[in-house]
């Protein structure tokens, strides 16, 4: 059948059967493969997305039942050439080793910040504990998110070292 | 990779065309809201409905309204809906206890309290809560409507009243004065369905004594999930903690658990009962605390 939904500010319409998944109908159908499939059991939350502003796991929300709303993937994070202060918080802060659950950790952090732009720690860790990451252990995704927080324009805003709790060997980082 | 049998899929406008939809389609219809248990078991082809009607866009079943001496949620109210509603909260503090340990926040972004009633697993928090809250609830056929207690919703695991033409439409719990209650849940980890839980909801009447008490115990194969002998136990006397204890005795006594890998047919008993102590503890400190501080 026919759908049209938002993915990342552009309109996208396509004919797909009723019970492909989201997930596939960004990888497969549009290409998108920056939403990760993982465990297909809506357990591990890599494939989170933004539908309407909203993390969900889009390996258990038919691409069908997403016609009509807005979709944000990973893609849409960066805006033009910079990056999502998210993005350059967990470079910033090493929050990703293998970087399979970093697109969906990324997401969540966008729309917790985007509702709550000082959450606490325990905060950051309820609203990324349906999100499973086997290499960090979690501590560099919360610090990661904590710089995000701390630096809401990203990299461009001039910060004074006293102003920020996140602020350690960050020069040193390469990427 | 994990994917549906084909079905054809209907959006519905309204719950009168949802009914027409699902009159039109037959049995082999199934509505789905939140998806987060149907689509799961469609994936692993334990269900294969032949067409699916989406009530997404059905915003009037969303509602979380006082109305009187009771509290209407319409079915497709969000897992999150309820966990961050004051007025659910100031009422009946049990549903935020149960919320927060249900799935994860991705999940409850989409699951919905209709849903949850209407998949009828065993080890399902709301299905306590609404029996510990005496719910009543309003289902919707094509000749109208009718409602039912919490009690006769539930067939038998995964099966309900709810015929497959009708639908669930709006869930009511009853507020009552000089009341709280709680809900404690053991889960091995975020995410997994209970080892063991509890709820309680208790009324103290004017000399302090426990006019009213519900108790209802989550996976433990308890008949009814309500534990019948601890509320005959505990109504009527003054709130103690050898009365708790007497409570969580009955309970454990009276479930039924099966040993699995959450934990040993012992251990389920035990957090039969030190579960069942934990909620009356703390419902009857909540009425105390809301008491105090209305004096």
């Amino acid at each position: 059948m026919q759908i049209t939904m938002t993915v990342n500010g552009d309109s996208v319409s396509r004919e797909v059967e009723a019970r492909v998944l989201l997930v596939h109908f960004l990888r497969d159908v549009l290409g998108l493969t920056g939403t990760h499939w993982g465990c297909d059991t809506s357990n591990c939350g890599l494939c989170t997305v933004l539908m309407d502003g909203q993390p969900v796991k889009s390996c258990t929300v038919l691409a069908v039942m997403a016609s009509g709303h807005d979709i944000r993937t990973v893609e849409g994070l960066a805006s033009g050439g910079t990056l999502d202060p998210v993005q350059q918080g967990f470079m910033e802060e090493h929050g990703l080793q293998c970087g399979f659950c970093t697109p969906g950790m990324m997401l969540t952090a966008r729309a917790l910040l985007d509702k709550n732009p000082d959450p606490s720690e325990e905060v950051i860790r309820e609203a990324i504990s349906g999100q499973i990451c086997r290499c960090t252990g979690y501590a560099t995704i919360v610090r990661s998110i904590q710089w995000a927080a701390a630096h809401p324009a990203g990299s461009s805003q001039a910060e004074t070292p006293a102003a920020d709790p996140a602020s350690t060997d960050t020069a040193e980082v390469s990427v | 990779m994990q994917i549906p049998a084909a079905f054809e899929y209907a959006r519905a406008e309204s719950l009168d065309h949802a009914l027409q939809l699902l009159a039109e389609h037959g049995e082999e219809s199934r509505v789905i809201a939140g998806g987060h248990s149907l689509l799961p078991m469609m994936k692993l082809r334990i269900a294969s409905p032949e067409w699916l009607i989406d009530i997404n866009d059905l915003s009037e079943l969303e509602h979380i309204t006082e109305d009187g001496d009771w509290l209407r949620v319409g079915a497709l109210a969000r897992h999150v809906s309820l966990l961050e509603s004051d007025v659910v909260v100031g009422h009946f503090p049990i549903v935020r206890d149960a919320e927060k340990t249900i799935a994860d926040p991705l999940v409850r972004n989409r699951g919905t309290i209709g849903g949850s009633l209407c998949q009828a697993d065993p080890a399902e928090d709301l299905s306590t809560v609404c029996h510990v809250l005496r719910a009543e609830l309003v289902i919707r056929g094509p000749n109208g409507e009718r409602t039912v207690p919490m009690k006769e919703l539930h067939r038998g695991p995964y099966e309900t009243s709810v015929e497959p033409n009708e639908i669930l439409t709006e869930i009511r719990w009853p507020i009552r004065a000089r009341s709280s209650s709680a809900y404690t849940k053991v889960e091995r980890r975020v995410g997994d369905w209970a080892t063991a839980a509890a709820g309680a909801s208790v009324t103290l009447g004017a000399q302090g004594q426990i006019e009213d008490v519900a108790i209802g115990l989550t996976a433990v194969g308890l008949d009814g999930s309500t534990a019948t002998r601890s509320q005959d136990a505990v109504r009527g006397q003054q709130p103690s903690e050898d009365l708790y204890a007497e409570a969580g005795r009955l309970a454990a006594e009276d479930c039924n658990p099966m040993g699995d890998q959450r934990g040993t047919e012992a251990y389920k008993r035990h957090l039969a009962d030190e579960l069942t102590r934990r909620v009356l503890r703390t419902a009857v400190g909540r009425v105390m605390s809301n008491a105090g501080s209305r004096g």
